[in-house]
């Protein structure tokens, strides 16, 4: 588990700004705001370097969101050690900088990691946001993480999702054999682990809110059944006592209960099984296959798919079961739903003329908009902010296999598509909550 | 298509004989076959494979059976006739232009199709199990019409 942060507020010294800066995220094709981002400051030891990997950690999380533009440092102006006495603005206006990011960090006595930053208005000449967080060294990529967050939240209006976790299946070998781990790793694509060692199938892995625990799905013993696994003591479950398949399952958002397929006589319905009474409740009951459920944020409604209307469709679901009605009518079979954690879009994948998308619609299966194509893309998940979505693209090998998979982040918009980096090839990403 | 598969799990039957017949010894020369093509102990996961066929082949996002395979299946079912101890695992598989949750359904559903084919020719319901791969384990690669028909099947895994 990681150690909490102690965050401290820094003094503000302005006043109110008559006109800041701010990233208007409403429009598609945002230019990248010009951002000056500093070496964060040490003296002693290991402290300075420390402070350069924490920039280049910001630096690196904010353009990949497509929306800042880090200015190279070989432009900067003002020495670090004047921007530690204050900002000369007109140096950082002269390189166009709109907003600069500085920061110090210090060793305490007792070991703990002091990391101090503030944000300037480069324009109205005034601090934006100043904090400092105290945590172990080790923790620093954290620390970048969380300041990269602070700064994205106040320049754009919305929560920040860099300091989060993705839990993906990593691929090897022929698809006739194909070996597939579990494996987390930071949004950034660092600090990557397998979770397990390639023995059993294991694919569709989904976060717990509190982020210890996977739910997913393992054909241990060739018996595919849904599991838990603890994360920190390496412990796994099964969930629920079936006698048949169950598969596709998903946390509610309190993290009370999973929610999945269950194969009733070789049919697929949902159930949701209560992890604190054990109990099951089966939410379907049709001779249609019903699977990939997921819960609305306030956990009220369940978006699912079904091919109750003959062929692969997208529905909506009361959490009790009642009410189900079909939401997707265009062109085409639509899978895979995910509900966005702001509650205002579902993402799905959609299949027409043999061609794969990612797309969005409301849950009223209104305003149906496509983000990207290919061969095989599939499986969206939201970033806990609902501006960004991950995926996987399957590449077609020429002839026989050599087939790629890999992991790729995409703005709401469609802009902004761009590859995680994957040790191997990959596939099933689930973006994590923001880290408690 | 399908007869160059077949003809090649035969192959693998013979290999396999081939490969276990030192150990065997005499005994089981004595109760194979006449010729050497037919090696397969009768009753045996091999014999099933080779001179039965264990798999039939659906349409695109369909799980009934065609007329094709119920032919397949009506032999399957006096095999495990003739030899009545003989117990079967049907996997449900599917081709890779799908998503993987729904394709575990639809697998499930061919699965399903397979044994309810078998029960209604007589075959017990408690010795034919059934498991869904979704398209997790396709039979052949690439990523072409031919590939993804050949990977839409049901496969009878005698046990």
């Amino acid at each position: 588990m990681l150690r909490k942060l102690l965050v401290i507020g820094l003094m503000f010294l302005a006043q109110p700004a008559l006109a800041e800066v701010r990233i208007d995220i409403t429009q598609g094709n945002v230019k990248p705001l010009p951002v000056a981002i500093t070496d964060f400051q040490g003296v002693k030891g290991s402290e300075g370097q420390l402070g350069q990997d924490i920039s280049r950690v910001i630096a690196a999380d904010l353009e990949r969101s497509g929306l800042f533009k880090p200015i190279d440092k070989r432009a900067f102006i003002q020495s670090a050690e004047s921007l530690a006495v204050q900002p000369r603005f007109g140096d950082w206006r002269q390189i166009n900088a709109q907003a600069l990011v500085q920061g110090r960090v210090e060793v305490q006595p007792d070991g703990r990691l002091r990391t101090e930053f503030r944000l300037w208005d480069v324009y109205a000449e005034q601090q934006m946001v100043g904090q400092a967080y105290f945590t172990s060294p080790t923790n620093w990529r954290r620390v970048a993480h969380i300041v990269a967050d602070a700064i994205y939240k106040r320049l754009t209006g919305e929560d920040g999702y860099f300091d989060t976790q993705i839990v993906y299946v990593a691929e090897s070998g022929l698809m006739t054999r194909r070996v597939k781990r579990l494996a987390i790793m930071d949004q950034d694509g660092e600090n990557h682990k397998f979770l397990t060692d390639g023995s059993d199938l294991v694919v569709t892995p989904r976060f717990a809110p509190n982020l210890r625990e996977i739910t997913y799905l393992s054909f241990y013993r060739n018996t595919p059944r849904v599991y838990i696994l603890n994360i920190d003591t390496g412990r796994r479950e099964v969930v629920g006592d079936f006698p048949g398949m169950t598969y596709a399952p998903r946390f509610s958002n309190d993290g009370n209960k999973v929610v999945m397929s269950v194969s009733v006589d070789g049919n697929s319905e949902i159930f949701e099984m209560d992890l604190r009474t054990r109990r099951s409740m089966r939410l379907t009951d049709h001779p249609a296959i019903d699977t990939s459920p997921s819960y609305s944020p306030d956990g009220s409604q369940i978006t699912f798919n079904s091919d109750r209307g003959g062929t692969q469709q997208l529905y909506v679901m009361n959490a009790d079961g009642t009410n189900p009605h079909r939401i997707s009518f265009g062109d085409g079979r639509y899978g895979t739903p995910v509900w966005s954690p702001r509650g205002d879009l579902i993402a799905f994948t959609k299949m027409k003329s043999g061609t794969f998308y990612i797309g969005v619609m409301r849950p009223d299966g209104s305003g149906e908009r496509l983000l990207t194509e290919g061969y095989l893309v599939e499986a969206p998940t939201w970033a806990p902010n609902g501006r960004v979505l991950m995926f996987f693209r399957q590449r077609q090998g020429k002839g026989a296999g050599g087939d790629s998979f890999k992991l790729y982040s995409i703005d709401l918009t469609g802009y902004n598509e761009r590859q995680v980096v994957t040790p191997m090839d990959a596939s099933d990403p689930a973006w994590s909550p923001l880290i408690p | 298509m399908k007869l160059r598969v077949l003809s090649l799990f035969a192959a693998l039957a013979i290999l396999t004989a081939c490969e276990t017949a030192p150990t065997t010894g005499d005994s089981g020369a004595g109760k194979g076959a006449q010729t050497t093509v037919k090696q397969a102990t009768p009753g045996s996961k091999e014999d099933f494979i080779a001179n039965v066929g264990d798999r039939v082949f659906f349409d695109y996002d369909k799980s009934d059976l065609r007329a094709d395979a119920k032919g397949q299946l009506d032999k399957q079912a006096e095999w495990l006739k003739k030899y009545p101890n003989a117990k079967a695992l049907v996997e449900g598989h599917c081709d890779e232009r799908g998503t993987r949750e729904y394709n575990f359904g639809l697998g499930e559903r061919r699965a399903k199709s397979v044994v309810e084919y078998l029960k209604a020719k007589g075959i017990a319901a408690a010795r034919v199990r059934m498991v869904s791969y979704g398209k997790e384990r396709p039979a052949v690669l690439g990523s072409n019409e031919a590939a993804w028909a050949q990977n839409r099947r049901g496969v009878t895994v005698v046990e």
